[in-house]
């Protein structure tokens, strides 16, 4: 028995830090995403088809007294940008069913891997594709007319945003996942929440030109935290306290879910 | 990192111990929770394979689930390579490789990628696992199919790839949970001798789950057999067969209806053990096969009743399961499975 101890011991030190895991994870995950081109297109696309239909069906709204911004499609840019963060992080946690249905899931929970880094491996990857999706909406809204006042920082915050959003809805519907276990029922949760979360926010409107309660709901969304943060730092002048103080939220919000996505592990272990 | 190495243990130790695991599960509204491990106890010593054996339901995948650290226990302790399972639990995941039942590799990504990760997880080099992942995808004989995609790959080859993420950073202890059910004889037969070279070759302990009384009985050098969360017998293939005395003879009638009849008319015969009837077979544990026949055969046609065939054998760990379980383990298949289907 002693052999045994004392071989297990001396490797029980935790194998690669969090960081390498991490890095490993993301590896799978994005290799898994580059060998699906039609996925990768139809995330390009959809929102590329949102922003155009959009931009043309509500082009009149900053018509209406009140609008401050004088052009629609430079408004509705980066509330597209959050949009199609939240609606693609949505899918996340389809990757984490696949796992369950097949033994993948159940093989890496009983390896060394830390759980953080199967969490934060797949919301890396899932943050990457945010990225290139927020790049290329606004490379559309730029090529339809949108102009920003700005310097660069504006979108940096953008982007830093956007893959906040992403990282968060990533999070929440891989604990979805992991509660479920089924992919009819995470889907359904998706859409239930995620049309709420677009309307109540000024992804699409100003909330000041709408009834009071989508004010009232926009001021809890972190979709809108990251809609207002994004716009605000576009403009010349940007109000960097407002940026900031959206940007604080989104990123404590962001953390909050991504801690309690790590702990659903323990609530999937605990049901098979 | 030191690359895990074999721990070559002496004898008399123990690589898996099991002492007295309890697991409900909660059931669906308005049932009772299923209790799927009812005070499961077991011993592996080091360097054996044990075949943990019996009908779906059993408990056999529950219990593999909590030895590997995935599920945890209501109650009871396990210990595996000498450690235990719940405080433990990081040194045993670097002790142990897990085959679950369904396959376990991404089938997204490669052979070769499938293997390298894993090597990676458990704290191998990137070149370290990439030699490791060579030599077992030759190994088993995956070698021309290292570089494409698993969704590519037949069940057989899927299942030797599954088998093959679970050595990849040399485990001690190995769990395999019905690793060939579904394979062809052939794939099966590729798999045993790779199990067999593995634990007399490198003296790793196998704990194998199966559904194959064959594959019990070629493989594992101990069994168990588990019923209902329980282990109803064990020992050795052999050892559970001669506990067994005599032969067993089974009868096949042309007419299920005289079965009863039948029943009591054998048992009156001097010589002849528990009888156990299943539709129109009765099967009878008898002393000598050889007298035993004529005198059965004597009865029946002076009472005039059909008989489709009668058969002689000698002890099987069919047999064996019967004894223990009351039913043959095709019977209590089928009935597990009824049971399923009832409660879906
Ligand atoms: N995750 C789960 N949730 C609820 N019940 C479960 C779960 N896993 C197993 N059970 C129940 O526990 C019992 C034992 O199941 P287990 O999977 O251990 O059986 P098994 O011996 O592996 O069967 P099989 O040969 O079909 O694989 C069964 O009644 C099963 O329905
Ligand atoms: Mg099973």
């Amino acid at each position: 028995m002693a052999t045994m101890t004392a071989t297990a011991v001396r490797s029980s030190a935790r194998s690669g830090g969090l960081a390498g895991q991490t890095a490993m994870i993301t590896g799978r995950w994005l290799r898994a995403q580059y060998r699906s081109p039609a996925l990768i297109a139809f995330t390009l696309v959809q929102p590329a088809i949102w922003l155009l239909l959009f931009g043309q069906l509500f082009k009149g709204v900053v018509k209406l007294p009140g609008f401050s911004d004088s052009s629609y499609i430079a408004f509705l840019t980066p509330g597209i940008v959050m949009m199609t963060a939240l609606m693609s992080s949505g899918w996340a946690g389809t990757t984490f069913i696949t796992d369950m249905e097949r033994g993948v899931m159940d093989r890496m929970l009983t390896s060394p891997v830390r759980r953080g880094a199967l969490m934060a491996g797949q919301l890396l990857s899932n943050a990457t594709t945010t990225v290139i999706q927020t790049i290329l909406v606004f490379a559309i809204g730029l090529a339809a007319g949108a102009r920003y006042d700005g310097n660069g920082l504006g979108y940096v915050v953008t982007i830093v945003a956007s893959m906040l959003v992403g990282t968060a809805f990533g999070s929440l519907s891989n604990a979805v996942a992991l509660l479920t276990r089924q992919q009819e029922a995470l889907i359904g949760i998706f859409q239930f929440v995620s049309l709420p979360l677009t309307f109540l926010s000024s992804i699409m409107m100003n909330p000041k030109l709408a009834p009071h309660w989508v004010e009232v709901g926009a001021r809890f969304n972190p979709v809108d935290w990251a809609t207002v943060a994004a716009r605000q730092s576009l403009t010349a002048n940007p109000d960097w306290s407002s940026v900031t103080r959206h940007g604080l939220y989104l990123l404590a919000f962001t953390l909050f879910v991504a801690y309690l996505s790590t702990r659903a592990f323990r609530t999937y272990q605990r049901s098979v | 990192m030191a690359p895990p190495t074999h721990a070559r243990t002496g004898g008399g130790d123990l690589a898996i111990e099991v002492t007295d695991l309890v697991k409900t599960y909660p059931a669906a509204r308005k049932k009772p929770p299923v209790r799927a491990l009812d005070g499961l106890t077991f011993d592996v010593p080091a360097g054996v394979v044990l075949g943990l054996l019996g009908p779906n339901g059993a408990g056999k995948s529950t219990a593999v689930k909590i030895l590997t650290t995935l599920s945890r226990a209501d109650s009871g302790t396990a210990r595996v390579a000498g450690l235990d399972v719940v405080n433990d639990q990081q040194a045993v995941r670097l002790a142990i490789g897990y085959v679950p039942q369904k396959s376990s590799s991404d089938p997204m990504a490669t052979g070769t990628e499938n293997l390298v990760l894993s090597g990676r997880i458990y704290g191998l080099s990137k070149s370290d696992s990439v030699r490791r992942s060579a030599e077992l995808l030759e190994r088993f004989g995956l070698a021309d199919a290292a570089d494409r995609q698993v969704r590519t790959y037949s069940g057989g080859m899927q299942r030797k790839l599954d088998v093959a993420l679970g050595l990849v950073h040399r485990p001690t202890v190995l769990f395999l949970d019905e690793p060939t059910t579904g394979l062809d004889p052939e794939a099966r037969a590729d798999l045993w001798t790779e199990v067999e070279r593995l634990s007399a070759a490198e003296g790793l302990t196998v704990l194998l789950t199966t559904h194959y009384l064959e594959e019990a009985d070629r493989l594992a050098a101990q069994l168990a057999i588990v019923d209902h969360g329980k282990v109803v017998a064990s020992g050795s293939p052999e050892e559970l067969k001669a506990e067994l005395r005599g032969d067993s003879v089974q009868v096949e009638l042309a007419d299920a209806t005289s079965a009863n009849r039948v029943h009591s008319l054998i048992s009156e015969l001097p010589g002849i053990g528990e009888i156990v009837v299943e539709g129109n077979v009765l099967r009878a544990r008898v002393d000598r096969g050889a007298t035993a026949v004529p005198a059965v055969l004597g009865v029946l046609e002076e009472q005039e009743i059909a008989v489709a065939a009668v058969t002689v054998a000698r002890p099987t760990l069919d047999d064996v399961y019967l004894r223990y379980t009351g039913r043959t383990f095709r019977a209590a298949e089928r009935a597990s499975d009824a049971e399923k289907e009832r409660a879906a």
